[in-house]
């Protein structure tokens, strides 16, 4: 197992996923960060379609990072936290930038948590975490696997301290990953991103 | 190391196409025509993009199936309801003020958004008095298009889409079922014409009331969105109606002095009077 202080150095950006029993899990992983924590957060959680997606609204609340909705060929910025829209595929593009595709569903699910992590990992490489929680559906597996083969540090929920283990165990399968933590150690390696060191 | 020789092989890709069969791709956004690519290449068999840009140029009778990965777009009759609802409610009535009508579908793929605006000018008694084109630039997509085919088993969410952006009709109005497919309507497409039309590198060619194209720029970079909404302007009539997708705007293109939000939640603009 290796040290937070492994896990998140030189990290620019973060890629989250999760499905059932997300909102819950993110909600305790945003409220934890700090407000000098560097990273880009990028996130897919499956809920229902809908619009407009209150996602935002709600973690903005309990996040000390600015929490936004993605936009079509947005620059990235540093610190900040960014949902997928419902309906569409998030994908990181070139600058780094985001870009968004209304591409078929990938494992019934759009936005897909493959989706973002594949194009993420290709943009990021080594500069980037990949972190899976808790989740009923496989989509996200193949996804933190590719971040992995690109450099980058894959970390995956405990899948007993998981609402629903199916995703973890599905990317714990697909492997290998760096790090497997329970919610609290998820917690503490949020909530000391960004302490001067 | 992979990803900065992909960032070489692609625009080479897509300058081989271009040259070779006049496609233009080179102002499509990387990241997802790379995750499209990368389903090409598995379906070729092939490793490398400098693989399949080998198979492509040497091989002309593949070209329509990577055309079909690069292009094909599948969507569902009256997706986002909410905008269908907009239309009817807040542009029909403006709409019902010309004498006849032309309205532009771009980018239309398989057709889907097509006959849901030929189906809702129908039940707004507009249709009769109205001709769409339908424009795209795969020609098998168009096809499919025309003979306006559907798999019987979307009809159910279509028919949900339908009813939810304030039908007044039924939509098996419009089909017919027969083997697990919903044939719709000949009497839709009498008033429609499909043709061959590139947002890339071909111009306006006719003035139109309405352009509806949705989730089509989210495919193109910001130069080639300028070129397309610039097209779009020119298309348009004075006081013309623009409708994007969800997640799509003219906030942030050199063309946004041209038009002025007219339903600003369901991404409909208005090109502006001069």
């Amino acid at each position: 197992m290796i040290s937070f202080a492994a896990l998140t150095r030189e990290i620019q950006g973060v890629a989250l996923g999760a499905s059932a029993g997300g909102i819950e899990v993110l909600s305790a992983l945003l409220s934890s960060l700090r407000a000098d924590c560097p990273a880009s957060f990028f996130i897919v959680l499956h809920i229902p379609r809908e619009r407009p997606s209150l996602l935002a609204e709600i973690f903005a609340a309990r996040c000390a990072l600015p929490v936004k909705e993605a936009e079509d060929k947005e620059p990235v910025q540093a610190g900040t936290v960014y949902f997928a829209p419902p309906d569409y595929h998030l994908l990181l593009d070139r600058g780094p930038a985001f870009a968004l595709s209304s591409d078929a569903p990938v494992h019934f699910s759009r936005p897909s948590i493959d989706v973002l992590f594949e194009s993420a990992a290709d943009i990021y490489e080594e500069r980037l975490l990949g972190v899976i929680l808790t989740g009923a559906n496989q989509d996200g597996a193949h996804g933190l696997a590719a971040i992995g083969r690109a450099g980058g540090r894959t970390v995956v929920q405990e899948p007993a301290s998981a609402a629903v283990p199916f995703l973890p165990e599905a990317a714990l399968q697909e492997g290998p990953v760096d790090c497997v933590l329970t919610l609290e150690r998820l917690q503490d390696l949020f909530a000391t991103w960004g302490a001067k060191e | 190391m992979t990803s900065s020789v992909s960032d070489i092989e692609l625009p080479l890709l897509l300058e081989a196409i271009y040259r070779r069969y006049h496609y233009d791709f080179r102002g499509y956004a990387s990241a997802s025509l790379k995750r499209r690519l990368a389903q090409a290449m598995d379906r070729f068999s092939c490793r490398t993009l400098s693989q399949l840009q080998d198979l492509v140029l040497h091989q002309p009778v593949l070209f329509p199936t990577l055309l079909d990965f690069l292009t094909v777009q599948v969507s569902e009759m009256f997706r986002d309801p909410p905008y269908f609802r907009a239309l009817r409610e807040k542009v029909v009535p403006l709409l019902r003020t010309y004498p006849s009508l032309k309205v532009w579908v771009a980018g239309c793929s398989t057709g889907e958004e097509v006959y849901s605006l030929a189906i809702l000018l129908q039940e707004e008694g507009l249709l009769e008095r109205s001709l769409i084109y339908a424009t795209d630039i795969n020609a098998s997509a168009l096809e499919r298009a025309q003979s306006g085919i559907y798999d019987a088993a979307r009809v159910a969410g279509f028919t949900d889409n339908h009813r939810k952006s304030g039908a007044r009709s039924s939509l098996s109005d419009y089909y017919t079922a027969a083997y697990g497919k919903a044939v719709f309507d000949k009497s839709l497409k009498s008033n429609i014409v499909f043709a061959d039309h590139s947002l890339s590198t071909d111009s306006a060619f006719s003035e139109v009331q309405l352009v509806s194209c949705r989730n089509v720029l989210i495919y193109f970079d910001r130069q080639l969105q300028d070129r397309v909404l610039g097209l779009f302007r020119d298309s348009l009539c004075r006081k013309g109606f623009l409708g994007l997708g969800a997640k799509e705007s003219v906030r942030f293109s050199a063309h946004s002095y041209a038009f002025s939000d007219f339903v600003a939640n369901d991404k409909i603009f208005r090109k502006e009077a001069s």
